[in-house]
């Protein structure tokens, strides 16, 4: 029976000084594989539709005649399913989390077409 | 005999992390009698089944629960591939492995942290829950996830884990394994945590076999039921033993756990010493056809997955029998006869995942 069993860790907490992260003083260190947000390179899509079919919570809508890639961030579930089907690879995981928002957020993203970049 | 009342615990009480209620009719002070009512979180994932192809239902139950997800996904996915007769190289094996264990010690750690909060150690819990900080470090850098990690897949699993960062990983659980033992003889040795776990909620062996407990639970009564002696993924490539104590109360429901801790720290350098070079997955083509269960040991006991297939990429059932289902008859024995003020301590003892138990 102890009940000073705690004391020598209490000590050397006092002298390491705190152990959490001190944001947002200092930013949380964000890995390579840390799974935000998902990205796409929408010049690199040919829309036919592979992501929102695999997708397990129906997150993406893809409009080929208008040449539209939308996302639902908030049913969004940072699975990367939607990358690792996609037959052009243009869809990756970026490091960085979605920015909190009040409202159910859809990110629409169209395709510039090569008449419209000349321009 | 004097008056009876009933007490409601739960489903909202300050030790309890998921919604659990207990009507508590008490004698006095003591507790005769334990009725649970389970069914606040219920989502139904077995029936998504039916909405979503087998390849996709491996996401979903990945997310019955938030502690045991790895394992959850491991079950569905070792369930499909022995209906479809796939055979996982061997690298991906212990990759499941290691990142089953270090599950297990994110929940044990979590667990420890949440038993020394319900008798009011704060500083115990605070730096146990420090332990498991570096933990969900490394899943977050392995896997990209601090919870949920979308590794596991039918096949095989879908990120590698370079060697340099294994060995990281092992020289990480050097330092947790002298760290752990600072806390776990606070555990084990103070006299302040001993009165409130030592002969609390006494579960003999006959009653932990007649109630069919699981896991830490089912251990700590002296039954070695451990579901890794079975061999599955590369756990017949390790060495190690059920840990078991026979006492059946509190005291030994932790001691068991925190052995499961330094035996998980020596599972994953084992596993990282015999790991061997090759391929990650195997590409599963076709849709399954047939039946097969599949059982596991997660951190709260044994969990039985039972997947039937129709040749569809629909499946027809999945079923999830969870540890803590298994368990809560256990709970309510171990209620009978105890303190109100112990109630808290027992409930814990379980280690309840409620989310798993609902499904």
């Amino acid at each position: 029976m102890s009940i000073f069993s705690m004391t020598k860790t209490l000590c050397k907490s006092i002298l390491h000084g705190p152990y959490t992260v001190q944001y947002p003083l200092k930013p949380k260190e964000k890995y390579e594989r840390t799974r935000g947000r998902i990205e796409i390179e929408i010049n690199d899509c040919i829309f036919c539709g592979m992501c929102s079919r695999r997708c397990p919570t129906g997150a993406i809508t893809i409009n080929k005649p208008n040449q539209t890639w939308s996302i639902e961030r908030l049913s969004c579930i940072q699975c990367n399913y939607c990358g690792e089907v996609c037959p052009k690879k243009c869809l990756h995981m970026a490091n960085e989390y979605t920015t909190p928002s009040y409202d159910k957020v859809r990110d629409e993203y169209a395709r510039v077409s090569d008449n419209q970049e000349n321009n | 005999m004097g008056k009876r009342t009933i007490i409601p615990f739960g489903p909202q009480h300050p030790v309890l992390p998921e919604p659990i209620h207990l009507d508590l009719v008490l004698d006095d002070e003591t507790v005769v009698e334990a009725i649970p009512q389970i069914g606040y979180i219920h989502r139904g994932l077995e029936k998504l089944v039916e909405k979503k192809d087998y390849q996709q239902y491996t996401y979903v139950a990945e997310r019955i629960c938030g502690i045991c997800s790895f394992m959850h996904g491991m079950g569905y996915c070792m369930a499909v591939e022995e209906i479809m007769n796939v055979e996982i190289p061997e690298r991906a094996k212990f990759l499941r492995t290691i990142w089953a264990e270090l599950s297990r010690l994110h929940s044990h750690l979590l667990w420890l942290g949440l038993l020394a909060d319900a008798f009011g150690f704060e500083s115990l819990f605070m730096h146990s829950w420090r332990l498991r900080e570096s933990i969900l470090d490394i899943f977050e850098e392995t896997t990209g996830g601090r919870v949920i990690f979308s590794v596991c897949d039918i096949g095989g699993v879908r990120k590698d884990i370079s060697n340099e960062t294994l060995q990281k990983i092992a020289a990480i659980m050097d330092r947790m394994e002298k760290e752990t033992k600072e806390i776990a003889d606070v555990f084990l040795n103070d006299s302040s945590v001993k009165l409130r776990t030592k002969g609390v909620g006494v579960l003999t062996k006959q009653q932990a076999f007649d109630l069919g407990a699981v896991g830490p639970m089912a251990k700590a009564s002296g039954l070695s039921h451990d579901m890794r002696t079975t061999g599955y993924a590369a756990y017949c490539k390790l060495n190690f033993q059920p840990i078991t104590a026979t006492e059946g109360d509190s005291y030994a429901r932790t001691v068991v756990r925190i052995g499961e801790v330094f035996q998980s720290y020596d599972l994953i350098k084992q596993a990282i010493a015999l790991i061997p070079e090759g391929d990650i997955k195997v590409k599963v083509t076709g849709n399954p056809n047939g039946e097969s269960f599949m059982r596991g040991e997660q951190p709260r006991g044994e969990v039985l997955y039972y997947v039937k297939a129709n040749g569809t990429k629909f499946l027809d059932r999945v079923r999830v029998r969870t540890p803590t289902f298994a368990n809560l008859p256990a709970l309510l024995e171990t209620l009978k006869g105890c303190s109100l003020s112990d109630v808290p301590i027992l409930i814990l003892t379980i280690d309840p995942c409620i989310s798993c138990t609902e499904r």
